[in-house]
C-alpha cells in the first residue's frame, strides 16, 4: 500500500482551528524555519481511509490468538479504556496542584496498595514507563542502598544465561559488572554456579521466577538466602508475574525488590510496542530510594523520566485489578498455567517441549530433533502459523534451548481456541515431514512474504524520501 | 570450507597474516560462514591500542553480534574503511578482506596452522 | 470476573488431560511453606458497572479546568477527533511489538512514517520508533554521546528540571558526570557553557524553547559546543518547530524532545513520547527500535524492524541501551496529528500559540506590579512577576482557570492556540480584580 506521503496532494487539509482572534506576532527572522516541514497534505476522508487501512494490517490481541511467550498477551478489557479517556483523568496537568489532583493520587495509591499486597512489597512507584525502564530503577534502588551503607566495592549484578536481555542491559546502564552465571538443564539457578561467583562484590541478583523457560525454580528460598548471606540483594524480574499472582508472593520468596510490567500481567493494551507502564515495588528498607519527580515531590531523588509515569495505564490497570479482585486475581494466575499445560499435552506427541514437566504459565518446544529430522526450523513453523490467523510463539528465546518456540496462551484463551491451536501445530508438524519447502516459504498468505532483512540492515532505508 | 596455508589462525576465528611486521587480520572462511550475512563492522580508529585475546571490534548479522578479538597486542595503524559500506565483502571474500592492521606489536597469542586450524573447525 | 472464557466443567476436564487433579498440583514445584495461605487483601470481585463507578468517582475528585494557562513541560493543545480515533482502533491498539513483519505492516508503515515526518520535522537524517518521554530522549542523547575518552555531560540549566533530574539519574546509573551551565537572563550564559567545555567533555544538551520559556540562540551555543569537538544536543518543542528554525539547522547533532503536544492528552504526565533522531553518521549508536524499508522474498515493498543488533535482546550487556517497549501508540497519535495538521495547519498551530501567550503577556504586564522577569524573545511560555500569588492563582482556580506554574523568580504562564481571546480577557479581568483588592 501507498505511504501516507505518496497520497498527499498539495492544497489538501483539513479545517480544525478558528482563525486567529488576537494580533500575530513575528518570530526574529534568525530564528525562524527557511522551510515548512514535508508533511502529508490530505483531507479528513484521506486520512481515515489511510490509517483504516493501516490498520487493518495489524493482528492484535482482539484478532486472534496472540501466543507470544513471556509478553503475556491477554485480553484487553474494553471498559479500562473508557475509564482511562475519562476527562477527568485525561484533561488533568501533571502540575495542578495537590488539591486539585485528588483523583489521581486516590487512584496511583489503591494501585500501590493492591500491587504491594500481591507481591508482598512495602513500597511502589509508577514513575518508570516500560518494563526495562523499571528494571533500570530498581537496580537503581540496590545501587543506593550499598552506596548509602559506603559499601562500594559491590560492582556485579549475577544474571543467569537464560535471562531476558533487558536484565544484562541493565545492570551495565547501572554501572554494573555483569556476572552470566550458566543455567542448570531445567533453566533453573545452578546453585553451585551461584555460589562459586557470589562474594563482596556482589551488588545483588536478578532473576525471572518462573523463569525463562516457563518453569518454578524450586530453590527460590536459598537462592535468595545465599544471595543475603553475601551481602547482595535480590531483584525479581516480574516478566512472568502472570503465573503466580495471589498464589505465591515475590516479597516471600526472598526478594527486595521487584518490577511489573502492567501491560503485560494487568491487562493494559501494548500498542504495537507501547505505551508500556511499569511499577515497581520495594522492601520498606529501599523505600527511601524510590524515584520522584523534581516538579511535582521534593527534591534529592532519583528520576527515571518526568512527573508520575504513564498514569491513563495505570488507571486500566486499576480497573482491571477491581475487576478480578481478590478472587480473580489467582483464578486469572491458575487458568493461566492450567491454560499453558493444557495446549502442551495437547501439542505433546508431536513437537516436543524443551521440559517434560508441569510448566507454568509458558512452555518452550525444542525443534532441534525435527530440524534435523525435516530441515524445517523454528522459524518456518513460526511463519507457517501465520498463514492461519495466529501469532508465532516467541522464537529463539531462551538461548539456552536451540530451536525454541516459546508459547504463552494466557487465562484468557478458550478451551476451544487451545484446541484449535494444538490442531494447528499437529498438522504442520504432519506438514514438515512431507512438504518441508511448502513450509520453508511461508507465509504464503500473509500481507507480504518474508522480508529480506539482510537488505535492510545494509541498505538502511529509515525514511521516505521524495522521488 | 577454505583454510590457506600461508595464514595463521586464532581459535576465535581470526585469520593473521605478517608484513613487514605489521599484523593483518581479517576473519576466517568458517567465521563467515557461521555469522550468516555480515551486515554491520564496528571498527576500531587508527592508533587505538589492542590486546591479545581481547576485542578490537565487532560483527552483525541480522540477529547477532560476535566479537572480532584481537590475535596480538599492538596500536591499530589500518583500518577497513571499505568495509562500513559494503561489509557483504566478509562473506564474499574472507581471505581477500582485511579489517585492520596492527603495528608495534608485543605479543601475540598461541596461533594454529592451516591444519590445526581445520582439525579444530571440523572437530 | 477474570476474563477466563472456560466454563468450570471445561477447566475439570483440561486438569484431566494435564493429568493433576486440581489447581494446586499445577503448583506442586512452589514449596509448600511459600504458597500464600489466605485471601489476598483486596476488594472482592466487582462487575464492569460497580468498577466504572468506583473509577469515575475517583475522576470526580480531580478538578478539570477548562481554560489551563499552565504548560512547564505538558502542553493543552486542541486535539482532533480523529486523532483520538485512530489509536482507539482494536488492532492497533492490542498489538504487541511488531516481531512478525509479516502480520504487522500496519504497525510497522506507521513507525516508518513516523519516522519520516519526526525528521521532517526535525531536519534531522534519522529518527527512532521513539522513547519512554522527553526526558528519558535527553538522558539516551547524553549517552549516545559519550565515547570512551569524552564522559561528560553538560546540560543547560534552563533545561526542564524533570529532564536534568532524569539525565543525572541515568549519569549516576553509568558513573558519569553531569554539570548543569547556568544561565543568564533565563538563558544559557554562552561565557560559562565556554568555560565549562573542557576536552573530556561529550555533548551539551540545550533546551529550544528553554523551561521559561525563552528562545536560545542555538546556533551561537552549537558553535561553540563543537568548536570544543563535543557533540550538540538539542531538546525541542514539536509545536515550536512549525516556525522555528529546525535543531539540523542550528546544527545539532541530536535532536529530541517530548512529543506530547502532538496530539496526546494531558494525562496527569503519561503516557507521552520522546522523539528521538540524529544524523547519518551516528544512525547506529541511535537506541530503541528502528523501522527500516526492504522487499519481500516476491519483490514487493515491506517494513520490518531493522538495525536489530544495536539492541538489548542481540547485545545484551554490550548495549547502549536497555530500551525495549517504547510509546508507539503516542508515536502513532503524534503521526495522525502531524497528518491532520499538515504543514499550513502546523504553522498556524505554531503561530496562534505565540499570537495568543504574546496576547496574555500584555495583558498582564499592563497591570500594576506584574512585570515580565526576562527580556528576550519567547515562544509560548513566559515568567512574570505576580503580586499576591498565591490569591491570584486560587481566584483563576475558581474561576475555572488554571494559571500559570509558580517558579522561581515568579510564575510561568502558557497559551496556546486552544484558548480563545474570551478566555485569556477573562483571566487578566481575574487577576485584575485581586491586584486591585
Amino acid at each position: 500500500m501507498k505511504l501516507i506521503f505518496e497520497k498527499s496532494v498539495p492544497g489538501r487539509h483539513c479545517d480544525l482551528l478558528p482563525k486567529c482572534d488576537v494580533e500575530k506576532v513575528e518570530l526574529p527572522e534568525e530564528l525562524r524555519r527557511e522551510t515548512a516541514p514535508a508533511l502529508p497534505e490530505l483531507s479528513e476522508v484521506d486520512l481515515a481511509r489511510h490509517y483504516t487501512e493501516l490498520n487493518h494490517r495489524v493482528h492484535g490481541v482482539n484478532c486472534g490468538f496472540y501466543p507470544l511467550g513471556s509478553c503475556t498477551m491477554k485480553y484487553n478489557p474494553r471498559i479500562d479504556e473508557d475509564l482511562a479517556a475519562l476527562p477527568g483523568f485525561a484533561g488533568i496537568h501533571p502540575l495542578a496542584g495537590a488539591e486539585n489532583v485528588k483523583g489521581c493520587r486516590q487512584v496511583l495509591d489503591t494501585t500501590a496498595k493492591y500491587l504491594c499486597e500481591i507481591t508482598g512489597m512495602e513500597g511502589m512507584t509508577f514513575q518508570p514507563a516500560a518494563g526495562a525502564h523499571g528494571e533500570f530503577t530498581g537496580v537503581l534502588l540496590i545501587k543506593q542502598y550499598h552506596q548509602k551503607r559506603g559499601d562500594t566495592a559491590r560492582r556485579k549484578i549475577i544474571v543467569p544465561d537464560s535471562a531476558h536481555g533487558t536484565n544484562p542491559a541493565t545492570a551495565a546502564m547501572c554501572g554494573f559488572e555483569v556476572v552470566n552465571i550458566p543455567s542448570a538443564p531445567d533453566g533453573c539457578v545452578d546453585l553451585e554456579a551461584l555460589k562459586a561467583v557470589l562474594g563482596e562484590d556482589t551488588a545483588g541478583l536478578m532473576l525471572t521466577n518462573p523463569n525463562t523457560v516457563g518453569l518454578f525454580d524450586q530453590n527460590i528460598l536459598e537462592i535468595t538466602r545465599l544471595v543475603h548471606e553475601a551481602g547482595g540483594l535480590c531483584y525479581y524480574d516480574g516478566a512472568n508475574l502472570n503465573a503466580v499472582m495471589g498464589v505465591v508472593r515475590p516479597g516471600d520468596m526472598g526478594f527486595d525488590c521487584i518490577h511489573m510490567n502492567l501491560h503485560k500481567t494487568f491487562a493494559t493494551p501494548h500498542g504495537g510496542g507501547g505505551p508500556g507502564a511499569c511499577a515497581v515495588g520495594c522492601k520498606g528498607f529501599l523505600r527511601e530510594f524510590l524515584p520522584a519527580s523534581a516538579l511535582m515531590d521534593e527534591p534529592g531523588h532519583i528520576q527515571v523520566r518526568a512527573f508520575a509515569g504513564n498514569f491513563l495505564v495505570v488507571v486500566r490497570a486499576l480497573a482491571y485489578l477491581l475487576t478480578l479482585g481478590k478472587e480473580g486475581i489467582p483464578e486469572a494466575a491458575q487458568n493461566a498455567v492450567l491454560n499453558a499445560n493444557y495446549l502442551m499435552r495437547k501439542i505433546q506427541g508431536t513437537f516436543e517441549p524443551a521440559f517434560d514437566r508441569i510448566c507454568m504459565h509458558e512452555f518452550v518446544l525444542d525443534l532441534s530433533e525435527y530440524k534435523k529430522e525435516t530441515g524445517v526450523s523454528a522459524l518456518d513453523v513460526a511463519k507457517s502459523l501465520i498463514d492461519y490467523g495466529m501469532h508465532p510463539p516467541t522464537m529463539y528465546f531462551p538461548m539456552i534451548v536451540h530451536e525454541a518456540l516459546m508459547l504463552e496462551p494466557t487465562e484468557t484463551e478458550s478451551m476451544e481456541t487451545l484446541d484449535w491451536a494444538a490442531e494447528i501445530f499437529r498438522a504442520l508438524y504432519a506438514l514438515g515431514k512431507t512438504d518441508p519447502e511448502f513450509m520453508h516459504k511461508a507465509p504464503h498468505q500473509a500481507q507480504i512474504a518474508r522480508p529480506d532483512e539482510v537488505r535492510a540492515a545494509r541498505q538502511p532505508v529509515l525514511r521516505w524520501q521524495k522521488g | 570450507m577454505n583454510y590457506p596455508i600461508e595464514l595463521q589462525y586464532s581459535r576465535d576465528h581470526e585469520w593473521l597474516r605478517m608484513e613487514d611486521g605489521v599484523a593483518v587480520i581479517g576473519i576466517s572462511d568458517f567465521a563467515q560462514s557461521e555469522l550468516g550475512d555480515v551486515v554491520f563492522v564496528n571498527l576500531p580508529q587508527e592508533g587505538d591500542e589492542t590486546v591479545a585475546g581481547e576485542a578490537f571490534g565487532d560483527v552483525e548479522s541480522v540477529k547477532a553480534v560476535s566479537d572480532l578479538v584481537c590475535p596480538v597486542t599492538g596500536t591499530v595503524c589500518a583500518v577497513n574503511e571499505e568495509l562500513l559500506d559494503a561489509p557483504e565483502k566478509l562473506n564474499e571474500d574472507p581471505y581477500g578482506t582485511w579489517i585492520i592492521k596492527v603495528e608495534n606489536v608485543t605479543d601475540t597469542e598461541e596461533l594454529l596452522t592451516a591444519e590445526q586450524y581445520e582439525a579444530e573447525c571440523t572437530h | 470476573m477474570s476474563y477466563v472464557p472456560s466454563t468450570p466443567a471445561q477447566r475439570q476436564e483440561m486438569l484431566q488431560a494435564v493429568g493433576v487433579r486440581d489447581f494446586r498440583e499445577l503448583y506442586r514445584d512452589v514449596p509448600e511453606e511459600m504458597l500464600l495461605d489466605r485471601e489476598l487483601d483486596l476488594p472482592s470481585a466487582m462487575s464492569e458497572l460497580e468498577v466504572s463507578r468506583t473509577v469515575s468517582a475517583m475522576a470526580a475528585k480531580n478538578t478539570l479546568f477548562p481554560t489551563i494557562l499552565r504548560g512547564a513541560g505538558a502542553y493543552d493543545h486542541y486535539i482532533p477527533a480523529l486523532v483520538k480515533s485512530v489509536p482507539a482502533k482494536e488492532e492497533f491498539l492490542t498489538a504487541y511489538t511488531p516481531y512478525q513483519a509479516e502480520m504487522s505492516q500496519g504497525v510497522l508503515q506507521s513507525i516508518f512514517e513516523y519516522q519520516t515526518m519526526i525528521c521532517e520535522l526535525t531536519g534531522m537524517e534519522v529518527s527512532n520508533a521513539s522513547v519512554y518521554d522527553g526526558a528519558t530522549a535527553a538522558a539516551e542523547a547524553a549517552a549516545m554521546c559519550r565515547d570512551r575518552k569524552r564522559r561528560v555531560t553538560l546540560i543547560s540549566g534552563a533545561v526542564h528540571p524533570d529532564a536534568v533530574n532524569t539525565v543525572r539519574t541515568y549519569c549516576f546509573g553509568t558513573g558519569d558526570e553531569l554539570r548543569v551551565v547556568p544561565t543568564k537572563d533565563g538563558k544559557t550564559d554562552p561565557e560559562a557553557l565556554k568555560e565549562m567545555l573542557t576536552p573530556d567533555v561529550a555533548s551539551f544538551i540545550v533546551q529550544q524553547p528553554n523551561f521559561f520559556g525563552q528562545l536560545e540562540d542555538c546556533d551561537a551555543l552549537g558553535q561553540l559546543t563543537h568548536a570544543a569537538g563535543a557533540m550538540f544536543v538539542m531538546s525541542c518543542n514539536p509545536i515550536s518547530l512549525g516556525v522555528l528554525k529546525t535543531p539540523r539547522d542550528c546544527g545539532a547533532d541530536v535532536a529530541v524532545g517530548e512529543g506530547q503536544p502532538l496530539g496526546l492528552p494531558l494525562g496527569f504526565g503519561g503516557p507521552y513520547l520522546g522523539f528521538m533522531a540524529t544524523t547519518q553518521k551516528h544512525m547506529r549508536k541511535l537506541p530503541g527500535r528502528i523501522v527500516g524499508e526492504t522487499v519481500d522474498a516476491k519483490g514487493q515493498r515491506a517494513y520490518v524492524l531493522s538495525l536489530q543488533a544495536r539492541e538489548q535482546h542481540i547485545r545484551r550487556e554490550k548495549a547502549s541501551s536497555n530500551i525495549c517497549s517504547n510509546e508507539a501508540l503516542c508515536a502513532l497519535t503524534a503521526s495522525v496529528y502531524l497528518a491532520c495538521m499538515g504543514p499550513a495547519g502546523l504553522r498556524e498551530a505554531a503561530e496562534q500559540c505565540m499570537a495568543k501567550s504574546h496576547y496574555l503577556m500584555r495583558g498582564l504586564t499592563a497591570l500594576e506590579g506584574v512585570k515580565l522577569v526576562y527580556p528576550g524573545p519567547f515562544f509560548h511560555e513566559f515568567v512574570t512577576t505576580l503580586p499576591k500569588q498565591t490569591e491570584v492563582l486560587a481566584a483563576l482556580e475558581q474561576n475555572g482557570i488554571l494559571g500559570g506554574l509558580p517558579v522561581e523568580g515568579g510564575v510561568l504562564w502558557c497559551a496556546t492556540e486552544k484558548q480563545s481571546r474570551a478566555e485569556l480577557d477573562k483571566a487578566i479581568a481575574v487577576v485584575k480584580e485581586v491586584l486591585a483588592k
